[in-house]
């Protein structure tokens, strides 16, 4: 078939839209692919990407819309037929088996073989030059991959697209947990890919790399087109507010604060797993942010405070007094609460509902002569999904099934819900959502006018300028400086936190 | 992903029944037991069959809810027996005898829990160690024989027409009945039981949360060592002989009426209905066999499968539900 254009789109979805239930997921959404193009498909979580990119994969089916590939329809019906015709998806969990070799990965499912015998040589030499192709020769064939590191892995996977003779890459998060390194080496693949003429659609919230990276970029929010282009011609502040619907600054909001007494006061405290002591303090009205590297000491400092780690030496008074235990159920009850970095392995538990996750720490409200109120403790519940605009079916629901943001929010919920006077945030905002981060600022901000103390830990520079009042800095174990956060910039925070000296 | 309608959750919850509904129904219709399939005093026999594995299975469910195994159980259940017949025999009041029955079984269960909390040991393990432990004991306590004891008021506990006639059913399975409604009761509507589904789910989020949940894993072994011991004497009740050798491999009866009932062995799910009607599942089957005249081993295969077949079901179930 001859086509009138001069060059027609390796990929073509028009007008994609998708239900589940009563929510639209996809209302309309467009999307196209060229040949030896990386296109960059951002948006927040719940936007609609995945379940666009499920519908490419053949995973889903469009209730209404049409794809072409290069042209002709394309109407796939599982996965299967989608890999046939040249679309491969990477994932960010791998789907690698850890124990068997690289070549047994790369080769799983796809053995050549002569009457039962695997032909092991001539599958050997396509990998060879599948990994050459892609600059990565000295990985080898017989490790198994858990021997690897994740950069590595990545390779394994994308030469297992290749070999499939993958045409469009999708590639969802592809270094989420990569090391600097390993990202660099895999924007050369990525670029040695294009060049090749593969398209490949790169799904990330990491915005910086995104511009490193991609040719076009397209947003969607809440299952529509909100924008796209060239990504030349747009700055960050512009993506952002496209997925967002606005404005950067617009983030951190922040009322009129007014500083109480102090309501923890830490001296001397080393728990089990600190290096050196930590004191400080903080107030009623404030937030005390800590920035430092990853392993520098903030989460230990603050699993030592709430309990979760023993203590070893020195002295915590929680709202004027010293709890009786170190255990986190008197920390609890002297008004401490704890939202944990690892929400999934030890912030929520996953299979039970909402209302059980919101009330767990605190359940005296609904006791009457031993027994719990069902109905009081749903209703409770119920109220905080609103407050906090929880994306959830009902109270009732698994928390398994929220997407990060809302399971964060569930996480928040339940210290709001526990009336805790010391809030206790470790990485409270990462890898969630624009807006359920703007939601949760708004929410630190509501919290400290309130008169609560909030202990803000971070990675990330920007969000700790923009909601702390106070920052300290940690290196190597040690809480090194706190200063008002007029008196840092994000050069300054970086050198305190790589040399500890400011 | 579809919101759940009025008739789906009408179907979720009626699930677990439509399995035991369904073993009714088949046995009914056949024609060489039909008449005497359903009959009142049939069923009254199966539900006297059914009290030492239920009493098991409460306590398993809530061990198993919380992410825990209880695999002394059974052996639990001997010592226990031996336990109340040996105090009979020795001329102690019944009351004492039924008393020490069930706290001894307690004290195991209690020890089981200190073990699994302060070794940090899987209950797994210590449980298994405590299968030979309690069973070991029990025979070392009969010195290795039945201990004949003298009828009393115990042994009308699980007769089979009760005493007085108006309560229709034996003293034990009313027992059951009343306890199955109060751990059901407690699972749901108090504080510990929240905190059983929260441990079983994710220990690290409920120790995050507050809750103590080493206290908490003590008492939930302690209070299945409860149910094991009243179980025993339920045993002893029915035998009216304290005997060590009794209900040997029962435990994997009653964890199996835990899962087919929709208990998940990784925690943070399951109930006492569902465990009720797994038990009831499998001495209907049990019962219905044998009218037919098979032979055990034909009871043994279609047990094998339904415990498959229950928890597949299950799952399926759930994938839909999430």
């Amino acid at each position: 078939m001859i086509s009138p254009e001069p060059r027609v789109p390796a990929l073509e979805m028009r007008g994609i839209a998708k239900k589940f239930g009563a929510t639209l997921a996809l209302d309309g959404v467009d999307f196209s692919l060229m040949a030896g193009e990386v296109h960059a498909l951002l948006g927040e979580n719940g936007a609609g990407k995945s379940t666009l990119m499920k519908i490419l994969s053949g995973a889903l089916r469009p209730d209404s819309g049409e794809m072409r590939l290069d042209g002709r329809t394309y109407h796939p019906v599982d996965p299967r037929v989608g890999r046939r015709d040249g679309i491969s998806m990477i994932y960010q969990e791998l789907t690698l088996a850890p124990h068997l070799t690289v070549e047994e990965n790369i080769a799983l499912g796809r053995e050549t073989h002569r009457r039962g015998f695997l032909r092991r040589r001539e599958v050997r030499r396509r990998i060879r030059e599948t990994l050459d192709f892609l600059h990565h020769p000295e990985i080898d064939l017989d490790a198994p991959v858990r021997s690897l590191g994740l950069g590595a892995r990545q390779i394994v996977e994308i030469s297992r697209a290749i070999m499939d003779r993958a045409r469009i890459l999708v590639m969802d998060e592809p270094t989420s947990s990569l090391t600097r390194e390993d990202m660099d080496r895999l924007f050369q693949v990525i670029r040695k890919l294009r060049s090749e003429g593969v398209g490949v659609v790169y799904i990330s919230h990491f915005l910086e790399e995104v511009q490193a990276v991609a040719d076009r970029f397209t947003v969607l929010r809440d299952g529509r087109n909100a924008g796209g282009g060239a990504l030349g011609g747009t700055t960050l502040d512009g993506i952002i507010q496209l997925m967002v619907g606005r404005k950067m600054e617009e983030l951190f909001p922040r009322t009129s604060r007014t500083r109480g007494e102090v309501v923890l006061e830490v001296e001397g405290l080393k728990g089990a797993r600190m290096t050196a002591p930590v004191s400080f303090v903080l107030h009623r009205g404030e937030i005390l942010g800590f920035a430092g590297l990853v392993g520098s000491g903030r989460t230990e400092t603050l699993r030592t405070l709430f309990g979760l780690d023993p203590q070893v030496e020195g002295s915590v008074v929680l709202a004027g007094s010293s709890p009786p235990s170190g255990k986190p159920w008197a920390r609890i009850a002297a008004g401490a609460g704890l939202l944990s970095e690892d929400r999934q392995g030890e912030g929520l538990a996953l299979t039970r509902s909402l209302t059980d996750n919101v009330t767990l720490s605190r359940f005296r409200p609904y006791l009457r002569h031993g027994l719990l109120s069902i109905r009081k403790r749903r209703q409770a519940a119920a109220d905080l999904i609103e407050q906090l605009k929880i994306k959830a079916g009902s109270p009732d629901q698994a928390v398994l099934g929220l997407s990060g943001g809302n399971q964060q929010k569930v996480a928040l919920a339940r210290l709001l819900h526990q009336d805790a006077g010391v809030l206790l945030l470790d990485e409270p905002t990462r890898g969630i959502d624009v807006a359920s981060k703007a939601q949760i600022y708004e929410w630190m901000d509501r919290l400290t006018a309130a008169g609560k103390g909030l202990l803000f830990v971070s990675s990330y520079f920007p969000e700790l300028l923009g909601v702390c009042d106070r920052i300290g800095v940690f290196f190597r174990g040690r809480l090194c400086v706190v200063r008002p956060v007029g008196e840092w910039t994000e050069e300054r925070l970086m050198a305190a936190a790589t040399t500890g000296k400011a | 992903m579809k919101r759940p309608t009025r008739l789906q959750s009408l179907i979720n919850l009626m699930a677990p029944f439509l399995g035991l509904l369904l073993v009714i129904v088949i046995f009914s219709a056949m024609p060489e037991v039909q008449s005497r399939f359903l009959r009142l005093a049939n069923l009254k026999a199966v539900a006297t069959q059914s009290v030492i594995v239920a009493l098991g299975a409460l306590g398993m469910t809530v061990v198993v809810i919380s992410g825990g195994i209880d695999l002394s159980a059974a052996s639990n259940i001997a010592f226990s027996s031996v336990i109340a017949a040996a105090a009979v025999n020795a001329g102690l009041p019944p009351v004492t005898a039924v008393l020490l029955g069930i706290l001894l079984g307690g004290l195991i269960g209690l020890i089981n829990g200190a073990l699994v909390t302060r070794l940090k040991l899987v209950p797994f393990i210590i449980t298994l160690g405590m299968m030979g432990i309690a069973r070991g004991l029990a025979k070392w306590v009969a010195h290795n024989q039945k201990i004949d004891a003298p009828l009393t008021w115990i042994n009308e506990l699980m007769a089979k027409s009760p005493h007085p006639p108006w309560l229709l059913l034996a003293p034990g399975v009313w027992l059951m009945i009343i306890l199955a409604v109060v751990v059901a009761v407690v699972l749901r509507r108090t504080v510990f039981g929240r905190h059983v589904f929260a441990i079983g789910s994710n220990e690290a989020t409920a120790r995050l949360c507050g809750v103590r949940t080493d206290r908490t894993k003590i008492l939930i072994y302690a209070l299945a060592g409860l149910f094991c011991g009243l179980a025993g004497v339920m045993e002893f009740s029915r035998l009216t002989v304290g005997d060590p050798t009794v209900a040997v491999g029962l435990e994997l009866d009653i964890i199996a009426a835990v899962v087919i009932g929709g208990g998940s062995l990784s925690g943070g799910e399951g109930s006492i209905l569902g465990s009720m009607i797994g038990v009831f599942i499998m001495s209907l089957l049990r019962n219905g066999c044998t009218m037919m005249g098979w032979p055990n081993y034909i009871q043994e295969i279609i047990i094998g499968v339904i415990i498959v077949a229950a928890v597949a079901l299950d799952r399926i179930r759930h994938r839909r539900a999430a």
